[in-house]
């Protein structure tokens, strides 16, 4: 059924859809939509059976979860930013037990400063816990893809974040279609544990692994998740036969065939990026877009295909590792190793900055100009940079950084464009 | 699902056997048939009170739930020298995830079983004095406040000793852990209340709190029985002495429980809703002194001279606490 409302509730219906039978969330801004939804539908009964369970912490909510998947039950929680950081332990858990949890990421910005605004800063830090990453593009694919994640974690028995970008999607009213209970139920079968907490049938769960055999252990986690590889496109194949419509898989291509630069995305900029390509490809410019739906496990194989006959590469970031540079962009020098394409990073959108149609197309000319640098960030000051940057060499007491910025930014009167 | 024979030798023994009892008054350990919830083999220390107190606990849920029961473990020594991949000890559904979040998990578990229509199904989280009072203190507050429907018991030795004997916040005044070494002008852990959760489980106002020692386990099997039959969030606090972290010969360690309780320093009490319905009394009142002089880790009180001063503010504790629960007639 065709509705007009936000990515929040939607994605709150579609794992109503998906009869979970525990729920678990502590809020934080901008996942909380979800689990009020969600809560409603318990109290009211729509979802039925389930416990809703108000926690203490993430760090509860997860384990929570932990605790009811381990014990047979369907378990779906929800975080963002600080709170997916607060539960990092049990994230790590979670996978290491193999316990197929479904957890919406409302992507955010992690502080300090304390940033409330959409970035991909938290799943990118928790990106080699085991788990496996689902990026959404819009309101739509976030709903789609929480159908496919319960399947998917059920078959490996391995816990998956779908990640959707906070505020951008989650707070946006978009038309989405929602499915009917009886075609979820015909793609998606009851929860089968592959180990369960049984007193019937008792077995020691998380047993402590020592040096003979972790390594083996690590080893077969690996190899499980890899499985994904091949299993991901084959239920978005079944999601499409089932469904109608197209969503998630490994990657997504769109004009990247023969062009000569290639974008490369994940979450909702894909959207932003797709308009600014199509005006330069209006233009004669042989530009394409790779979107990378599936980043844990990387799709390696998939993206070398897609971009073996690319001249060159930009990959828009929403995340930074400081002192490294783009997290994306190194998964992708991986992927074209050999290949000599040019990579290049532009890391855009950090704290909820705008990533305008205007700066972008500014970015895709320089880059078809061959004039990109290899790391670059989009809309920075850098006069305001170098404004803080000269003020610290000059007063040994230089206020907390972010202070300092926007006092600097202020003082200019600049505009961000 | 076939049990590992008992093969304890204590069957029949005045010591647990309770052969003097009534045949209707002794308890599943009489017999040879009893529950068996942790095996035989397991690679705890000699005289482990933990192993002691756990095996009891778990065995008189197991008579209790006949069976029907899941165990949620903190990481810890009853994990650790329980769990070595791949054996176990256990012959209950059991499960460990982390240091600080068995009650949650364990609240996970009974959601699950509600979902599950299975309400038979028992859930009963355990840890040591660390991950109950320290890092899954918060995690444990949560679940007492939502009154889930698990039973907490917490085996209380009073440091990490899973981690080389470090102090916790259930280390009681002048004890010498590797953090609070016996040197300077106050050796040992500074003075203070500690954190002595039976209480602030009491503030909770939950349906049952109790404490207990291995020096008891008739005691402790009843209250583990007692709290079975209970719904709701429920805790017991067991106060198990280590060998190693306490300085004491392997021998003494239900001596020491004893002493701990006699000396009025561990009261042994019971608590529904937040108050205190019944409170064991001490049988043969004993200074401090007989319990602390006991343990290494209080060395110091007594060597090179006596320490009347530190040792009076210990005995003022226990005397505050014989007060507080009227332990003495």
């Amino acid at each position: 059924m065709l509705k007009q409302i936000e990515g929040s509730r939607a994605v709150a219906e579609a794992v109503a859809l998906c009869r979970p039978e525990v729920i678990c969330a502590y809020p934080i801004s901008p996942q909380t939509h979800i689990v009020e939804a969600l809560s409603e539908m318990v109290r009211t009964g729509d979802i039925w059976p389930c416990e809703y369970i108000n926690v203490e912490s993430e760090f509860a909510a997860l384990s929570v979860a932990i605790g009811a998947s381990a014990a047979g039950a369907r378990a779906y929680t929800a975080t963002a930013s600080q709170g997916l950081l607060f539960m990092a332990e049990a994230v790590f858990n979670a996978s290491g037990l193999g316990l197929p949890i479904v957890m919406t990421i409302a992507n955010r910005a992690i502080g300090a400063p304390i940033n409330i605004w959409n970035d991909h800063s938290d799943s990118m830090a928790l990106r080699d816990s085991g788990w496996l990453q689902l990026f959404a593009e819009n309101n739509q694919e976030a709903l789609d893809l929480h159908i496919q994640a319960f399947k998917l974690a059920e078959a490996l028995s391995l816990p998956v974040m779908v990640c959707m970008d906070g505020f951008i999607l989650t707070h946006a009213y978009e038309r989405v279609d929602i499915p009917s209970q009886a075609l979820v139920d015909s793609y998606l079968p009851p929860y089968e544990p592959r180990q369960l907490l049984d007193p019937d049938d008792p077995v020691s769960i998380g047993a402590m692994v020592g040096p003979e055999a972790f390594t083996e252990v690590r080893y077969l986690a690996h190899a499980r998740q890899l499985q994904a590889l091949a299993l991901i496109p084959e239920l978005a194949l079944e999601f499409s036969q089932c469904f109608g419509r197209e969503a998630g898989g490994l990657i997504s291509e769109y004009h990247s065939e023969g062009a000569d630069t290639v974008i490369v995305a994940l979450g909702s900029v894909l959207g932003t990026i797709k308009d600014v390509v199509d005006a330069l490809r209006a233009e004669g410019a042989s530009i394409g877009v790779l979107a990378i739906k599936t980043f844990r496990p990387f799709p390696l194989d998939a993206v070398r295909e897609a971009l073996a006959q690319a001249k060159r590469v930009v990959v828009i970031e929403r995340s930074f590792a400081i002192g490294q540079g783009g997290i994306v962009a190194d998964s992708l020098r991986k992927a074209l190793a050999g290949l000599h394409i040019p990579t290049h990073t532009v890391v855009a959108g950090l704290g909820g900055r705008p990533i305008t149609t205007v700066s972008l197309e500014r970015l895709f000319r320089t880059a078809l100009a061959g004039a990109l640098a290899s790391l670059s960030f989009l809309d920075l000051d850098q006069g305001a940079v170098d404004r803080v940057l000269a003020h610290e060499r000059e007063v040994r007491r230089s206020g907390p950084l972010a202070n300092r910025m926007v006092q600097e930014i202020a003082r200019a009167s600049v505009r961000i464009e | 699902m076939s049990f590992q024979p008992v093969r304890f030798y204590q069957t029949g023994t005045y010591t647990v056997g309770n052969r003097l009892l009534d045949e209707a008054q002794r308890t599943v350990q009489a017999t040879v048939a009893r529950a068996n919830s942790l095996t035989s083999g397991h690679r705890a220390c000699q005289g482990c009170g933990e192993a002691l107190g756990a095996r009891y606990a778990m065995d008189a849920a197991m008579h209790a739930t006949d069976r029907q029961m899941v165990v949620v473990n903190a990481t810890g020594c009853l994990e650790v020298f329980s769990t070595p991949y791949p054996e176990t000890s256990w012959q209950v559904p059991w499960m460990h995830s982390l240091f600080g979040n068995a009650p949650a998990v364990a609240t996970g578990v009974a959601a699950a079983l509600r979902v599950k229509g299975r309400r038979n199904v028992r859930v009963i989280a355990q840890g040591g004095d660390g991950g109950t009072t320290d890092i899954g203190f918060g995690c444990l507050s949560g679940m007492f406040e939502r009154n889930d429907d698990v039973l907490y018991i917490c085996y209380d030795n009073e440091a990490y000793m899973n981690t080389g004997v470090q102090r916790s916040s259930a280390t009681p005044a002048a004890a010498r852990t590797a953090t609070t070494p016996a040197m300077g002008p106050a050796p040992g852990n500074e003075f203070g209340q500690g954190k002595f959760l039976p209480e602030i489980a009491m503030a909770h106002r939950i349906p049952y709190v109790a404490t207990a020692s291995v020096a008891d386990l008739r005691d402790l099997e009843a209250k583990v029985e007692e709290a079975t039959h209970l719904r709701g969030a429920r805790y017991i606090h067991v106060l198990v002495p280590c060998p190693l972290g306490w300085g004491a010969a392997s021998s003494d360690t239900i001596r020491l429980a004893r002493l701990a309780t006699e000396s009025g320093l561990f009261p042994i009490f019971e608590a529904r809703f937040g108050d205190v319905s019944e409170a064991r009394p001490i049988r043969r009142p004993v200074p401090v002194d007989e319990f602390l002089r006991l343990q290494k880790r209080f060395a110091h009180l007594f060597e090179p001279t006596i320490d009347t001063e530190r040792i009076a503010v210990i005995q003022a504790q226990a005397d505050r606490n014989i007060k507080r629960y009227a332990l003495l007639p």
